[in-house]
């Protein structure tokens, strides 16, 4: 079954899908959209500089990104930008640099496109079971910090103190969301990630009633938008990240007009017999 | 302070501290937010804290709560300490989806029995399924209350749990405060504009501005100088209900100074027998609300309405008193 290469792509596909769900929720919760853009941007540095020390693509990258948000942690507490204007400052210097570096390996021949859209279709065993193994283990750190990084989310200063370090729990968070576009970087590509996280996040908005359904619901729809991309791309012979992205898209305008007055109906027979 | 000296005020043995800040500052950008502040809350005690806007009232609980670190001076909390906190702001973005039920359970895992039991004692049981950014300023407030205290806490620390609560639900609120701080022996550290109503429920105020200007029992602080200068000559702010009872003050040397400015012999009358009855005259206020309210739930019509009729009530009482900064925000 492993043997066919759109098996594969659907099964990385999935995974991705599955693990930035959850953690797609926080970004939109938190309002860190761009935050992601600027961690997966770095990957594009983090994939230059495994190349140039002969060294694991995506454990440089989960470094480079890491390194990064640390970074950008450091400066924002700083006060001296705000935190956009360093956000944009980061993230484009990082792409920058990242393309520079590669520019100059004249002897690593490598697909540009492949990096900054995906090659999803070129998805090995190897990657699927770095997918899954990393995808499994983000998962399961995220559900043990789920409760402290949610109450951290809601208001920082009552989750200290009420004996939980919002600090503590945002970094964790921060190195998770690395994580994952380690991962995800081959499935989307770097120019992408944010988008796999936070479309799916945004179109579960409407359907859910409590966040930790919403970020069920967001896995799911991702799967859906995985799915119907990749057949998509197939039939059409479009490029698969981007059709992914354009499938996920389409799910999140249909999560907006029916769902919008199926609510207001339910809110409202709420509200008129108690 | 001495609390092992002091009498058990509610039949509870005093214990040590809670909470403890020793000289303690906050500074922010170069500037003091707030400095030297010494305040201590034990089991069972309810301290208040008040001041004008910017006082360091907000920064004085984050630092015993440990949401601040001092930049001089101590903060120390008893080991273990459980604490159910009442924000002054919470906004929850549209993004979130959150309801009550799931709020209530925001740090801490509990069961669907304790929650309804706790939104029952503050009055918002009916809001269990609703949504939390839904909910009006009140209603709010009593949901916050409420979580705090769902988890039978050992401190509770309230940044003006009152606001946008209406008259007799600030009353009903300040009762089950201080029944609280007996049935489950938390104390409390409490920030209020109000210093009227808390009255008959704080043990120790210590009025803030930037420093600490007075302390003591809410009576001793309600006649210090430092106290009046602060709040008593100002027109139609949130303490104003407060100098609507001081409408005179007695000056060192025996004469009474008016609320006009005018000097007098004595107060022609309209004199009070100075602490007791200012205790009285609140207790008296609570009991007149409480009629309006019971008056405004016979009539069974609206909330909304229920809260006009005790809104009412409130501003007749003041007898021309601007209304207070509560009922303004709502």
């Amino acid at each position: 079954m492993l043997d066919d290469f759109f098996t594969r792509a659907i099964l990385a596909g999935l995974g991705v899908a599955i693990v930035a769900g959850p953690l797609g929720c926080f970004i939109v919760w938190r309002r860190m959209a761009y935050f992601g853009d600027t961690l997966s941007h770095g990957a594009l540095l983090g994939v230059a500089l495994s190349l140039l020390m002969q060294v694991n693509t995506t454990l440089t990258v989960f470094v480079v990104s890491s390194a990064l948000a640390v970074l950008l942690l450091l400066l924002r507490r700083q006060g001296t930008l705000s935190s956009d204007a360093l956000l944009g400052l980061l993230s484009h210097s990082a792409l920058a640099i990242g393309l520079v570096c590669l520019a100059f390996m004249t002897w690593v021949r490598i697909d540009l496109l492949g990096l900054l859209f995906g090659d999803i279709l070129a998805v090995n065993r190897q990657d699927l079971l770095l997918i899954y193994g990393g995808g499994v283990l983000v998962l399961a750190l995220l559900a043990w910090i789920w409760r402290p990084l949610f109450a951290a989310t809601v208001n920082p200063d009552l989750a200290a103190a009420e004996g939980i370090k919002p600090e503590r729990v945002n970094l964790v968070f921060t190195l998770l969301l690395a994580g994952v576009i380690a991962i995800a970087m081959k499935v989307v590509g770097v120019l992408l990630i944010t988008a796999l996280l936070i479309i799916p996040a945004a179109s579960a908005r409407r359907l859910s009633s409590g966040p930790e359904m919403m970020a069920v619901i967001a896995s799911l729809l991702g799967c859906v938008a995985v799915v119907a991309g990749l057949f998509g791309s197939l039939k059409w012979d479009s490029p698969s990240g981007p059709s992914i992205v354009v499938a996920a898209m389409g799910i999140f305008i249909v999560s907006l007009a029916p769902w919008e007055r199926l609510l207001a109906k339910r809110d409202f027979k709420r509200s008129t017999n108690p | 302070m001495n609390a092992m000296e002091k009498p058990a005020l509610s039949g509870q043995d005093r214990q040590a501290p809670l909470v403890r800040l020793e000289r303690a500052g906050v500074s922010s950008g170069g500037r003091w937010l707030v400095r030297g502040v010494d305040l201590s809350v034990s089991p069972g005690e309810i301290v208040t804290l008040i001041g004008p806007n910017g006082s360091g009232k907000s920064t004085s609980a984050k630092m015993a709560l440990g949401i601040l670190k001092p930049s001089e001076g101590k903060a120390e909390r008893k080991p273990g300490l459980k604490v159910g906190y009442v924000p002054q702001k919470l906004l929850v973005d549209w993004t979130l989806p959150l309801t009550v039920r799931r709020f209530m359970a925001l740090t801490v895992k509990l069961p669907d029995a304790r929650i309804l039991a706790a939104l029952e004692r503050t009055g918002a049981a009916h809001l269990m399924r609703a949504e939390v950014r839904h909910l009006s300023g009140g209603e709010l407030q009593r949901v916050l209350l409420a979580r705090a205290i769902a988890v039978s806490p050992d401190l509770l620390v309230l940044d003006e749990p009152v606001q946008g609560v209406d008259y007799s639900g600030e009353i009903a609120i300040y009762e089950l405060i201080s029944r609280l701080r007996t049935e489950i022996g938390c104390g409390v550290l409490m920030i209020s504009h109000d210093l009227h109503l808390v009255m008959a429920a704080t043990d120790q105020v210590i009025c803030l501005n930037g420093h600490v200007c007075c302390r003591g029992t809410p009576l001793v602080v309600s006649q210090s100088p430092a106290f009046l200068e602060l709040f008593g000559h100002r027109a139609g702010a949130g303490i104003a209900v407060y100098q609507h009872n001081h409408d005179h003050v007695h000056l060192p040397d025996g004469r009474v100074r008016h609320a006009d400015g005018t000097v007098s012999e004595d107060c022609a009358g309209e004199h009070c027998d100075a602490p007791h009855d200012h205790a009285d005259q609140a207790h008296d206020h609570c009991a007149h609300l409480d009629q309006g309210h019971s008056h405004a739930h016979g009539e069974s019509c609206g909330q909304g309405h229920s809260h006009d009729h005790s809104h009412h009530g409130h501003s007749r009482d003041q007898s021309g008193a601007p209304v207070k900064e509560t009922a303004d925000a709502r």
